[in-house]
């Protein structure tokens, strides 16, 4: 049996998230290759060459995949499909947005954003925005797969791959990029810090965000926000955590003026330890939160900052 | 040009949703269902695109029993100007609802089909795309912002880290992400007006297509449950705790 899993990356560096998916992949049990198609990636190569349980690292550098259109990349995978049982991609912008093309042409479904792998051919996936989670049995030769990264540790990088270079081009020519505007930051990614800081409706305006920088400082940590403090535009939308945002799971989650509507708690609730911050004792965060601070944010977060 | 817009009927995202007991599924009896929140997203933006005479007309697909009639209403008196139902008892996958929509835009020949990113019940996440590369389209997913430009349409992506703006040629597929809009509310005349917009009716076994379901759903459980932890009395306290206790900080 071999697998295929489609590396998430940037052109220059890869997402570790990719470490999660193989360690689905190893689960599900199987020779494994990762594919890498991007433009200019040696870099990824090299670190991908690096990911422990891979055999072999299919590279596709050509300039048709350099922005990963879903069109140009599906059919790349589709290419390489009948040799592989499993294909797995994280489940990220770019996982998400050409794999359903792959499980469409390949005429099978999708089994979307599994957190548990039961056997080679049932795996569990949260619904409901993970009010309920599913365990699902796929009836198709080929099982078409996202990975929701919080669910699998990360397999370690001290493998030694080999590295196959692939020469055909596929280019779909019906999309084409026309701009990124990608936020700059210092900061860690969201999906990857094992610190999250986020603030929300009761941070009361954007400026009052800075507020958080002093502790991410300290800790490492990414900022994040609720959907309550990114629609009335205290911060962009890319902050967000939660059900229709970003999922995170990192060891420490600490909510800020966040009340804990079901959305958000969706997007955090697999972290390890949840500290929230707010005034109303009544929020719904304290009740997934494993220690609460009944306060005013404006005073605890400057003493906060001193004392770490 | 036409604009097709497919929508689901799903539980009313005010509702929390509860497992059944025998953890079959979860238990939607007597729950309040609504058009999907990304769906109605989607029924707007094909709207106005209406509104700003770029689209001439915009149809409402939903496949489902005769219960999703209520929601393509929704969407007639919003603006759509007429609805087809696909019927049928079955819960279908995204790969055969995509299908499905694949005839309907053989049959339409829509210059722009317009669908949430996902339904907020099964979170798939999967149907604009499986319909774009079933019908050879391009495709513009998780969109915050759409804008047609002669035999092209610019779409502007959430992306993890930011945006990113893709120019697909036409026809092609978007779908929308929360941001793209704010849908508004029907009024009444426009309510009492959708009632007498066409609905036409048609049988999903008349398709042609092998509906049979492609997985098992095998068991619903729900979610584990997280303790609430302590409350604590100040800074110093939380601070000690997560050194000592955690072992989060150090």
């Amino acid at each position: 049996m071999s697998i295929l899993v489609i590396a998430e990356h940037d052109n220059s560096a890869l997402k570790a998230d990719t470490l999660k998916t193989v360690a689905a992949a190893q689960q599900i049990g199987g020779d494994i290759h990762l594919l890498v198609a991007g433009s200019d990636c040696q870099a990824v190569v090299d670190a991908a060459a690096n990911v422990n349980g891979v055999s072999k690292v299919l590279v596709a550098d050509n300039p048709a995949y350099e922005h990963q259109l879903a069109e140009n990349i599906s059919l790349l995978v589709i290419e390489l499909a009948s040799d592989y049982q499993h294909i797995l991609a994280t489940a990220l912008s770019i996982g998400k947005n050409f794999m359903p093309r792959v499980a469409a042409i390949l005429d099978v479904a999708q089994v979307s954003d599994i957190i548990a792998v039961e056997s080679s051919d049932t795996f569990v996936r949260p619904i409901y925005a993970g009010n309920a989670i599913a365990t699902v049995q796929s009836l198709d030769d080929t099982k078409v797969i996202t990975v929701r990264p919080t669910g699998f540790d990360a397999v370690a990088t001290d493998g030694n791959a080999e590295i196959v270079s692939l020469t055909n081009v596929t280019d779909a020519c019906t999309s084409s990029h026309v701009n990124d505007e990608l936020s700059v930051s210092e900061r860690p990614d969201l999906g990857a810090a094992s610190v999250v800081i986020s603030g929300g409706r009761g941070m009361q305006n954007g400026d009052n965000f800075k507020l958080l920088d002093g502790i991410a400082d300290k800790l490492g940590a990414a900022i994040g926000a609720s959907r309550a403090a990114v629609d009335a535009g205290f911060v962009p939308n890319d902050m967000q955590v939660g059900q229709t945002g970003k999922i995170v799971a990192p060891d420490l989650y600490i909510a800020v003026g966040i009340s804990g509507a079901i959305q958000h708690l969706a997007g955090m609730k697999d972290s390890k330890i949840i500290v929230a911050i707010n005034k109303d004792a009544e929020a719904p965060i304290f009740q997934v939160a494993d220690y609460g601070i009944v306060g005013d944010l404006f005073d605890v977060l400057p003493e906060l900052e001193s004392k770490l | 040009m036409k604009v097709l817009v497919p929508i689901k009927r799903v539980i009313d995202y005010n509702v929390k949703v509860r497992v059944k007991t025998d953890n079959s599924n979860v238990d939607l009896a007597n729950v309040k269902m609504a058009i999907n929140p990304f769906c109605e997203i989607a029924v707007e933006e094909a709207i106005r695109l209406k509104e700003a005479g770029i689209a001439s007309e915009v149809i409402a697909v939903s496949i489902g029993d005769k219960s999703c009639q209520e929601q393509l209403r929704t969407a007639l008196a919003l603006g759509a100007d007429r609805a087809i139902q696909i019927d049928t008892d079955l819960a279908l996958d995204s790969l055969n609802i995509a299908k499905l929509l694949q005839k309907v835009v053989e049959e339409e020949q829509p210059q722009l089909v317009i669908l949430g990113k996902q339904s907020i019940d099964s979170d798939n996440n999967q149907t604009g795309q499986m319909l774009a590369a079933l019908s050879g389209y391009a495709q513009g997913t998780f969109a915050s912002e759409v804008k047609v430009d002669g035999d092209k349409v610019n779409v502007t992506r959430e992306v993890d880290g930011g945006l990113q703006t893709v120019a697909l040629n036409l026809p092609a597929v978007v779908t929308t992400d929360l941001r793209l809009n704010e849908p508004r509310y029907a009024s009444l005349p426009n309510i009492m007006k959708a009632k007498r917009k066409p609905l036409a009716v048609k049988n999903a076994a008349d398709f042609g297509i092998d509906l049979s379901p492609r997985s098992t759903l095998l068991k619903v459980t729900p979610p584990a449950e997280r303790q609430a932890g302590i409350v604590v009395e100040s800074v110093d306290e939380l601070v000690e705790k997560l050194k000592n206790e955690a072992k989060v900080i150090s």
